[in-house]
């Protein structure tokens, strides 16, 4: 049964990283990988909210493991530094490292403290 | 590919083997690139259902996998969350190799429309994750173990971009120039 809340979080986080990626790029030229970087720190927001809710296995599957994991991305946001950095664009590339790090653990947190100021 | 849409990676867009310039229109983003004519247009018409059900499907496949993984190897909650970091890492690599032959217009044959939407955006971005990263750093804060989060952090960056950085190295090496033998 979680494999499966796995994999129907799965089926509608990757489409939207895709779609939000295309979204964010559309409104905003820019060398800065953007889109990436919203994705993660929404998904990050909502991981912290997922967990500082202390939801069921079931749920937790559904939107951690399988929404969140899916909405996020580790292997773009690598790709991306690199070509950043390879095509000489080494502050892009550290601010994208740094940033990202920094604005998703703070996305996280912030879901966390907003989930426990809900449950009260 | 949509019908009427500029031809994907043709032998105009070749790029030099160091990655190409400023101005090539090799994308920064391997998910999807506005600045390749070829992504913007690949939600046009129907062909939208197409691309975003071989995301939707690779993104399964990609976060099964990372299920199967957490689970046989569920780790001592004390240690740093070393599976995720794996799997960080190892889906680094594996869109380094993807993303040569697939956006830089290296080999002999152009891939096929959907392999990138499948496997780089559906399948690589479903294993890998930022979100459980931050979720075990901040684990590790409130535990109080401040240098295993650090060394969490920095270590997974560190592999990450090295593990790419090696993949794009060594595959533009096995495929050599852009466009060759087209």
């Amino acid at each position: 049964m979680t494999w499966l809340l796995v994999a129907l979080g799965a089926a509608v986080g990757a489409p939207l990283r895709y779609l939000t990626d295309r979204a964010v790029q559309s409104r905003h030229e820019s060398a800065f990988p953007w889109g990436t970087f919203t994705v993660n720190a929404v998904a990050c927001l909502v991981l912290g909210a997922t967990a500082g809710a202390a939801v069921s296995t079931e749920l937790y599957a559904l939107l951690g493991t399988g929404l969140c994991g899916a909405l996020s991305t580790y292997s773009t946001f690598s790709y991306e530094t690199l070509r950043l950095a390879e095509t000489g664009r080494w502050p892009l590339a550290a601010a994208n490292a740094v940033a990202s790090v920094l604005v998703g653990t703070g996305a996280l947190v912030l879901g966390a403290e907003l989930a426990g100021v809900v449950r009260g | 590919m949509a019908r009427g849409a500029e031809r994907p990676y043709g032998r105009e867009r070749a790029v030099t083997s160091s990655g190409g310039g400023r101005d090539e229109p090799v994308p920064i983003d391997p998910d999807v690139d506005l600045h390749v004519p070829a992504q913007r247009a690949e939600t046009a018409g129907a062909h939208v259902l197409l691309v975003l059900a071989a995301v939707a499907a690779g993104g399964i496949i990609g976060a099964l996998a990372r299920y199967a993984a957490v689970r046989a190897w569920p780790g001592d909650p004390a240690s740093a969350p070393l599976v995720t970091l794996g799997i960080n890492v190892l889906g680094s690599f594996l869109i380094g190799v993807l993303m040569v032959p697939v956006a830089e217009g290296h080999g002999r044959r152009t891939p096929h429309p959907l392999l990138r939407p499948f496997a780089g955006t559906g399948v690589l971005g479903g294993f890998t994750t930022f979100s459980a990263y931050a979720l075990d750093a901040r684990d590790l804060l409130e535990r109080g173990e401040g240098a295993a989060a650090f060394g969490y952090v920095a270590g997974t960056l560190l592999g990450s971009l090295g593990a790419v950085w090696a993949a794009v190295t060594l595959t533009r090496r096995v495929f050599g120039r852009p466009g060759a033998g087209r």
